[in-house]
């Protein structure tokens, strides 16, 4: 009854190539938009803010990068932590080395090094392809994790390879409080998902799906395979690149490399895979999903475990929260194996013919 | 000289371990096309259960020998892991026929995280030793050859000893038995296996049987050498390289790929490590197999990939 694009004609070719063509989504984007902004912040607590809602928003950028790669180009990557290390450590560098440096334009060059990482070791994927891609992509994170440990000069000679950034300001504001920690990450996430969403259905994006779809076709109809790869090997690692600046400058403030593991890559992958590959929308059910899930098994199980008489050990907890979190991705992926956003998807479709559905 | 020669064959011997790992990988995806992130996890969880039931045997049911303990320790976590590979096909594979590649690889994620947290809750998360009588002196060899000769580790030899009588028995199992012919029937063409009466589901249970029976096997040489703890899960990211680099449906390229591996990391470790600040092992091997890759987009041995239009 309400979510219906009846009797809504355009008239000009603008109209007509909008990102968001009806009208009912635009207005729900901007009511989510106008509560994120304005009503979360009065309302969400510290912890809120520091344990749910910064990871999450930090995440779903991220897995809007790896979904760029993953989802739209068809390219598995493993080494998504790795471009992430070597955002927060490409931008740590400028903020700490170049006097004066922004906090802003620090993020975005540490996402350009991320960039140039991710076309070299995006290189392979001119000749290598699927699993074997995927394995390959692992040589760059296995590479990072010994080069922020080994290579002094990137970490600006501290023993493990461990750093810090303080003192962290946006024109002039300070960067202290849980709540312009959040602001900042929600104002680049939002730009940045824009910008992505408006990537993907532009010239490139469709080569990028061609290139999935079939790559010895899209070549034969003049896609050309290597600016097609390279490009989305670059924009994805630039917009992950940022997003583990992130993760570092905000969420953590001190970082040593372990911070960037392979589990990071693996956790980003799965974003992708549980919220649907080849959706924008997708990559932010995805990120919910992973971050709060972790959190919710840890808050309930002790007390589930106390309501039947149990009494569960630390270690214990830890352990049967890897087997419910494994056993979690199984069964979502035997019952829904194209992801939230499909679920996402066939819910508008009943949506739009509610309540008369013929 | 003598150096090199050291060098090149504790590479050697490290490859030939690192091919037990890589040998799961590869009979998995043959069978089945899925590319089996969890055999790292189920090498710890056989080589958990081994070391623990060597250690309970003994006090359930009073055998003091301990070569005795040990074999029945070895016959109850092969029962164990053939369970593990019963509920793995039964639950999840057998759901998730006819899925993409990628959503099989995410599936084997999540059965490794599941299988980290099963074998270390039920049989502890502490150091475990498995201790199946190798000995650990080491040998001098060529004395007559070289000044001072070359020093070997005997429990290294063992360890390339069984890697490679399992692999000749892999092999005659593969070649010789009617199962085994079902299983490479099954292995080159799914449909056509399963129009000629061969039961697809079967199979499927018989290979992670033999993948986990391999994951025992590699759990026990290297649970004995290193010690059972969670970091022998992190021993299937050092076979990938092995895999990708043999060619992910070849058993000879597992194998020659270990050595490679194994070679190549020991000997760049040595000469190279020194001049960049060491501990380069992990990621050359991956280098190493990606400069092969370039060449060789399948692997050494893999089938040639032809892609239709």
């Amino acid at each position: 009854m309400f979510y219906r694009e009846n009797g809504q004609f355009k008239t000009t070719y603008r109209a007509d190539q909008q990102i968001f063509p009806i009208s009912q989504d635009r207005i729900v984007i901007g009511l989510i938009l106008a509560f994120a902004f304005l009503v979360v912040p009065l309302l969400a607590s510290d912890y809120l803010f520091r344990a749910i809602l910064i990871p999450f928003l930090i995440f779903s950028l991220a897995a809007i990068g790896v979904n760029i790669l993953v989802g739209y180009c068809g390219q598995i990557s493993l080494g998504s932590g790795a471009f992430m290390a070597v955002g927060a450590y490409g931008a740590y560098n400028f903020f700490v080395r170049v006097p004066g440096m922004p906090l802003i334009p620090a993020l975005i060059l540490g996402g350009l090094c991320a960039t140039a990482f991710g076309i070299l070791f995006g290189l392979p994927s001119l000749r290598v392809k699927g699993l074997y891609l995927a394995v390959a992509t692992l040589a760059a994170q296995f590479f990072a994790d010994w080069m922020f440990l080994r290579v002094k000069w990137f970490t600006n000679d501290s023993p493990s390879g461990s750093v810090s950034v303080s003192n962290l300001q946006v024109f002039g504001l300070e960067i202290e409080t849980p709540m312009s920690k959040y602001l900042l990450c929600l104002g680049l996430l939002v730009v940045i998902g824009l910008l992505a969403k408006n990537l993907v259905r532009s010239a490139i994006g469709r080569e990028w799906m061609a290139i999935r779809d079939m790559d010895v076709a899209a070549a034969v109809i003049g896609i050309r395979p290597m600016y097609a790869k390279l490009s989305a090997f670059a924009v994805s690692s630039f917009i992950v690149g940022v997003a583990g600046a992130l993760w570092g400058f905000i969420y953590l403030g001190a970082w040593e490399p372990a911070a960037f593991s392979v589990d990071q890559s693996f956790k980003m992958l799965f974003m992708v895979i549980i919220g649907g590959m080849g959706s924008i929308m997708g990559s932010f059910f995805g990120a919910a999903f992973i971050v709060v899930l972790p959190i919710v098994l840890n808050q309930m199980l002790p007390v589930i475990g106390s309501a039947v008489g149990l009494d569960i050990s630390t270690a214990g907890i830890s352990h049967a929260e890897l087997m419910i979190f494994g056993a979690l991705i199984v069964w979502f992926l035997i019952v829904e194996p194209h992801g939230l956003a499909k679920l996402w998807s066939i819910g508008k479709q009943k949506l739009r013919l509610w309540p008369f559905p013929h | 000289m003598a150096f090199f020669l050291e060098t090149l064959l504790g590479g050697l011997m490290a490859g030939m371990l690192y091919s037990l790992v890589a040998l799961g990988f590869v009979l998995i995806f043959k069978a089945s096309g899925v590319f089996n992130f969890a055999q790292g996890a189920m090498v710890l969880f056989a080589a958990l259960a081994m070391a623990r039931f060597a250690e309970w045997v003994p006090k359930w049911t009073g055998i003091t020998n301990p070569m005795l303990a040990n074999v029945a320790a070895f016959v109850l976590a092969g029962a164990v892991m053939f369970v593990v590979a019963w509920l793995i096909e039964r639950m999840v594979l057998r759901q998730l026929v006819n899925q993409e590649g990628t959503t099989l690889l995410m599936a084997t994620l999540g059965i490794t995280y599941f299988l980290e947290g099963l074998g270390q809750g039920i049989f502890g998360s502490d150091i475990y030793k498995i201790d199946v009588g190798m000995p650990k002196d080491p040998i001098m060899a060529f004395e007559s050859v070289f000044q001072g000769g070359i020093l070997i580790n005997k429990e290294d030899v063992i360890a390339a000893v069984i890697a490679a009588s399992l692999v000749a028995l892999l092999t005659l199992f593969f070649q010789k038995t009617s199962t085994g012919r079902a299983l490479r029937a099954v292995a080159d063409d799914h449909q056509a296996a399963q129009s000629i009466g061969i039961p697809l589901n079967r199979i499927w249970v018989i290979v992670w049987c033999v993948a986990g029976v391999v994951a025992l096997v590699a759990g026990m040489i290297w649970g004995s050498k290193l010690g059972v703890q969670f970091s022998l899960a992190t021993v299937a990211l050092r076979a990938l390289p092995v895999v990708i680099l043999g060619g992910l449906t070849s058993v000879p390229g597992a194998i020659i790929g270990g050595l490679i591996i194994g070679v190549g990391e020991k000997l760049s470790e040595v000469y190279i490590g020194p001049f960049v600040g060491g501990g380069i092992e992990i990621w050359f091997a991956y280098v190493l197999a990606l400069v092969f890759l370039l060449f060789r987009p399948q692997g050494l041995f893999g089938e040639k990939i032809i892609d239709r239009v």
